[in-house]
C-alpha cells in the first residue's frame, strides 16, 4: 500500500519546527510501524537527505523507548507501543500525521526524540527501596501477601514510554508517577520509605514543569500496559496519609 | 573514578543549591504541591454542593405560594436563635461560602495556569477528545463565578431586580422569571453547574482518595444522579414561573 505521511522535522532543540510531507510506497501490511519508518529513512538516505530521527530500541513492547503520536493518539490507534502496531491497522492512500510527545517537560531533542530524563529524575527521588547489598536474602524472609503481590506487578508494568504524558491534556505525569508509588508503597519491602517516596516523587513531578491530574483519564486510553486510572486515586490517597503523617 | 565523579557531584550540589526549599509546614506543603491544590478545591467544592443541595431543596418552596415561601426565607434568618443573634447563623455561612468560592477559585486559577503552561504546543493533529463536562470545567467555573456575582445582585441585595423588594422572596423570584434574561442567565448557569458537579464531584472523590475500581461505578451514577436532580431541581421555578403554576 501507498501512503502520505507528515512528519514533525526539527533539526534540533532550539530550532523551528514543522510537519513534513514525504509519500511512501510498497508498504506491506505486515510491516510494523517503525520498519515502515526504516523504509522511509533508507529512501531519505539515499536521496541524500536527513533520515527522520525517531526514538527505538527492543522492538518487541518491553522498553517503551518508541514514542510517537500518530493521527493525534499517542502510539496510534491500538492501545500498544509503536513498534507493536502495524500497518495492517491503515489503508492503502490513507495521511497519517507522526507528531513527537508534546509537553514543556519533555523538550523536542531532534525530529520525534524527546528527552524524557524528567522521568528519570521523579523515579530518582523515591522510585527505589533501600535494601543492603550483598549476598541475595532468603526469599521467605519478607511474607508478601497475594493481592499485594499482583497489584505491584500491575503497576510495575509501567515501561516509561511517557504515553501517559502525550495524551493528557495538562501534560500530566500522574499516572506514571503513581504506577512507581503503587508498585513499591504496596510491598513490605517498600514499607519503611513509604512516606518520604509519595512526596519526594510529587514534589520532583511537579519541578519539572508537568500538569497536574484533572481526571480526564485520557492516560489510560493509551497506556500500553494498561495501568489502571485507580493508580492516581491510591497515589492521591497515600500522599493526603504521608501528609498527615508529617514527615 | 574519582576525578570524573567530582565534577558531576558538584554540579547536582549546585542543583540542589537552586531548588526552590520545601516549606516545611504540612499547611505549606500542600499548598504547594498539585495534590495538595486539588485537595483544596475538593474539600471547597464539597462545602459548595452541600450548600447547593440545601438550597435547591428550600427553592421547591416556591411552589407552595408565597406565604410559605416568605415565612421559609424568614425562618432562616433565625436559625441558631436564642444562641445566636438574628441573621447570625446566614453571615457565619456567607463567611465560610465566601471562603470556599475563593480557595477553589484561586486553585482553581493556579492549577489551570501550570496545566497550560505544561503542554505549550498544541497537536496538529487532534483526535481523541474528553467528555464534555470534562472539557467545559472551566469555562463552567466561570461562567459560574459571574452568576454567583448577578444571582447576588438579584436575590439577594435586589439590586438588578425588578421587584427588589426585601423579605418578599417570593415576589422577586417570580419578577426575574418574567423577565427573558432572567431566564436566559439562569438556564445557561444551572446547566453549567450540572456539568460541573457531574466531572467535580467524581474528580474530587479520586483525588480526595475515596475512589477505587469497585466503587467506580457507583461514583459516577452518584454524580449523574447530583447533577440531574440539582439541575432539574433548580430548573424547576423558572420553568413554573413561565408555565403560570407560580405566579
Amino acid at each position: 500500500m501507498n501512503l502520505t505521511l507528515r512528519i514533525w522535522r526539527q533539526t534540533g532543540p532550539d530550532t523551528e519546527g514543522a510537519m513534513t510531507t514525504y509519500e511512501v510506497t510498497d508498504v506491506s501490511p505486515d510491516m510494523s510501524f517503525l520498519e515502515m519508518l526504516d523504509t522511509l529513512n533508507e529512501d531519505l538516505i539515499l536521496r541524500g537527505e536527513e533520515p527522520v530521527a525517531f526514538d527505538h530500541d527492543c522492538r518487541e513492547g518491553i522498553c517503551g523507548a518508541c514514542g510517537m503520536v500518530i493521527n493525534g493518539n499517542a502510539h496510534g490507534p491500538e492501545r500498544t507501543t509503536t513498534c507493536q502496531l502495524h500497518m495492517r491497522q491503515f489503508e492503502d492512500g490513507d495521511v497519517i500525521d507522526i507528531e513527537p510527545w508534546r509537553a514543556a517537560a519533555f523538550p523536542v531533542v531532534k525530529d520525534l526524540v524527546v528527552d524524557r530524563s524528567a522521568f528519570d529524575r521523579i523515579i530518582g527521588s523515591g522510585g527505589y527501596v533501600t535494601a543492603p547489598t550483598g549476598s541475595a536474602p532468603e526469599a521467605h524472609a519478607t511474607p508478601v501477601p497475594k493481592a499485594a503481590a499482583d497489584t505491584a506487578f500491575e503497576h510495575a508494568e509501567c515501561i516509561g514510554c511517557g504515553a501517559c504524558v502525550a495524551a493528557c491534556p495538562n501534560g500530566s505525569a500522574m499516572l506514571f508517577t503513581s504506577a512507581k508509588v503503587v508498585h513499591l508503597n504496596t510491598l513490605p519491602q517498600g514499607g519503611p520509605e513509604r512516606e518520604s517516596r509519595v512526596l519526594d516523587m510529587v514534589d520532583t513531578m511537579d519541578d519539572e514543569g508537568f500538569g497536574g491530574c484533572t481526571n480526564t483519564g485520557m492516560c489510560t486510553t493509551v497506556c500500553p500496559k494498561g495501568i489502571p486510572m485507580s493508580s492516581i486515586t491510591t497515589m492521591n490517597r497515600e500522599y493526603l496519609r504521608a501528609l498527615r503523617k508529617g514527615v | 573514578m574519582a576525578l570524573a565523579t567530582r565534577p558531576e557531584q558538584r554540579d547536582k550540589q549546585q542543583r540542589e543549591k537552586q531548588r526552590p526549599t520545601r516549606p516545611v509546614s504540612t499547611a505549606g506543603r500542600l499548598w504547594r504541591s498539585t495534590i495538595g491544590k486539588k485537595t483544596v478545591m475538593a474539600v471547597s467544592g464539597a462545602v459548595m454542593l452541600l450548600y447547593l443541595i440545601a438550597h435547591m431543596v428550600g427553592n421547591l418552596k416556591v411552589f407552595f405560594g408565597p406565604d410559605d415561601m416568605n415565612s421559609y426565607a424568614h425562618w432562616l434568618r433565625t436559625i441558631g436563635e436564642p444562641v445566636l443573634h438574628h441573621e447570625w447563623f446566614l453571615w457565619i455561612m456567607r463567611v465560610a461560602l465566601l471562603a470556599a468560592v475563593i480557595a477553589h477559585g484561586v486553585a482553581a486559577y493556579q492549577l489551570s495556569r501550570l496545566d497550560i503552561a505544561a503542554r505549550p504546543v498544541k497537536y496538529v493533529h487532534q483526535r481523541r477528545r474528553t467528555s464534555y463536562a470534562t472539557r467545559t470545567m472551566r469555562w463552567g467555573g466561570i461562567i459560574l463565578a459571574l452568576f454567583i456575582v448577578w444571582h447576588i445582585l438579584d436575590l439577594t441585595t435586589g439590586t438588578v431586580n425588578p421587584n427588589g423588594e426585601h423579605g418578599r422572596p417570593y415576589e422577586n423570584i417570580v419578577a426575574t422569571f418574567d423577565t427573558w434574561y432572567g431566564n436566559v442567565i439562569y438556564f445557561v448557569a444551572m446547566i453549567a453547574v450540572g456539568l460541573h458537579i457531574r466531572h467535580g464531584f467524581y474528580g474530587a472523590a479520586q483525588t480526595l482518595g475515596v475512589g477505587s475500581p469497585t466503587r467506580d461505578r457507583a461514583l459516577k451514577v452518584t454524580a449523574n444522579g447530583l447533577a440531574l436532580i440539582l439541575t432539574i431541581g433548580f430548573l424547576s421555578v423558572p420553568i413554573g414561573v413561565m408555565t403560570g403554576v407560580v405566579e
